[in-house]
């Protein structure tokens, strides 16, 4: 077992975002949650490396129980590649930089080998010829990328993807979406939040249906897609399908 | 209107120019690194160094809130009082430092907080430490945030810098005086002293251009020109 939630809660105020969770991650899987916004999804992703501090609940990483006070969190996140929506590069740092600066900093890398991997995983994700340009001069699928692999680099344990392609232009999806496929069948342990269905059915190995803080149902794409169970499940894939057409 | 200038009173009014720039580089110097500091306590400080930001509030309050000419003879006339007493240049620095830390404090407090929260996210998500990120994400987008609020102090900094003359430094202001009231020239003297203050504001101002220029982040547009 890679990764192993138990019982997560959050509140913001008088709100309670997630209100017990629990699931796990098996190395080489990729999970997918999805449900309607406002639910807990992205909260759920921050409280597993305690960007956001959850209020009960524990999370294992292999063995190590992440929630513990004593354990050092940022030895933790080094661990856990973090993909935002909105990419969040370091706007002042060029590609190549944006990608070095946790391998020096927090890895201790030298600055040689530090640029033969960054350059590596730019490439990995055929950006190799932007290694030199500023976040403000790539497009939003490439700057997604360019945090793809800053993700990549560290050698994470597993990837958690907030809603990766919800800040794109639908015409940049695409390269995006292909990376992470490539990343999900190389091996890449994911943890995936988006309301991409056409990646949930064909990559993913389970779906996390998530409403009002909870996991209201999950199991295998074909299952969840063709006879969820729930009838919160069968309404928001309804929903969806308005939204975004049929099989995609 | 019969206006003399003379040659004779360059040498002094260049001392004077140099003192100047010498209270003026030092006291933005170390009330940059001073104010770097209480910005940074006033935006993060949490948790067991909340009392810091309680003093470093206080601070920004009181030394903004009275003025420099106050602080300047409460620390050259009232300190010895105390038994502590300074040089003319040394309290005169130290006014200048401890007013204008108090001010930069508040523009570097701006800067960090306009630079994206995302920012800070990303630097601790990809295991940076607090004081990392700080160092390495915050800062460097911060100080270039800071650059124009920044010029605008080292200017009215300068110019303000003319006050220690009533405790007797002969910077510009101080030699001005002295010349015009020796040689009952104030009219053509001041002239000239405004015109040194004028040149040193253009100066400064090319400097700081050319710096905000070199330092802007490529293909992010400059606000206000298309």
């Amino acid at each position: 077992m890679l990764l192993r939630v138990e019982d997560l809660h959050k509140r913001y105020g008088k709100e309670e975002v997630l209100r017990g969770v629990s699931f796990s991650l098996e190395k080489g899987e990729t999970k997918v949650i999805i449900g309607p916004s406002g639910t807990g999804k992205s909260t759920l992703l921050r409280c597993i490396n305690r960007l956001t501090e959850p209020d009960r609940g524990r999370v294992f990483l292999e063995d190590v129980e992440i929630t513990s006070p004593r354990v050092n969190i940022n030895k933790i996140r080094a661990q856990i590649g973090f993909v935002f929506q909105d990419f969040n590069l370091f706007t002042h740092l060029t590609a190549l930089d944006n990608v070095r600066l946790g391998l020096m900093r927090v890895k201790g890398l030298s600055k040689k080998e530090a640029t033969e991997r960054a350059m590596r995983e730019l490439a990995r994700v055929g950006l190799a010829d932007k290694a030199k340009a500023y976040p403000a001069e790539l497009s939003g699928g490439q700057q997604q990328r360019v945090s793809i692999a800053r993700a990549l680099a560290m050698d994470p344990k597993l990837i958690l993807f907030d809603e990766p392609t919800s800040a794109l232009d639908p015409e940049l999806i695409g390269e995006v979406l292909s990376v992470m496929v490539e990343l999900a069948q190389s091996g890449m342990t994911m943890l995936v939040v988006t309301h991409e269905m056409g990646f949930a059915r064909s990559v993913a190995d389970e779906i996390i249906f998530m409403e009002k803080g909870v996991i209201v149902e999950q199991g295998p794409p074909e299952q969840l897609f063709k006879s969820p169970k729930h009838p919160r499940t069968v309404e928001f894939l309804r929903r969806i399908t308005e939204l975004y057409g049929g099989e995609k | 209107m019969n206006l003399v200038f003379r040659w004779a009173w360059l040498p002094r009014l260049a001392q004077g120019l140099a003192l100047t720039l010498e209270l003026t580089g030092l006291s933005m110097a170390l009330g940059a690194a001073f104010g770097i500091v209480l910005a940074l306590v006033r935006v993060y400080a949490k948790g067991p160094l909340m009392p810091l930001y309680g003093l470093a509030s206080a601070y920004v309050h009181f030394f903004r809130g009275t003025p420099l000419l106050v602080q300047l003879m409460a620390l050259y006339y009232g300190l010895p009082t105390l038994g502590v007493a300074m040089s003319p240049f040394t309290a005169s620095l130290l006014a200048l430092t401890l007013n204008t830390a108090a001010y930069q404090a508040e523009y570097f407090r701006g800067a960090i907080q306009s630079v994206k929260s995302g920012q800070m996210l990303a630097a601790r998500a990809l295991g940076l430490t607090r004081l990392q990120a700080i160092r390495y994400v915050v800062l460097p987008q911060a100080l270039r945030l800071v650059i124009p609020p920044w010029s605008n102090e080292l200017v009215y900094m300068m110019k303000g810098s003319a006050v220690v003359y009533l405790v007797g430094v002969l910077e510009l202001m101080g030699q001005a005086k002295n010349i015009a009231a020796r040689e009952f020239r104030n009219f053509e003297v001041y002239i000239v002293v405004a015109l040194f203050y004028l040149a040193l504001v253009f100066l400064f101002t090319v400097i700081l251009r050319f710096v905000e220029n070199r330092t802007r982040i490529p293909g992010l547009g400059v606000p206000g020109r298309p």
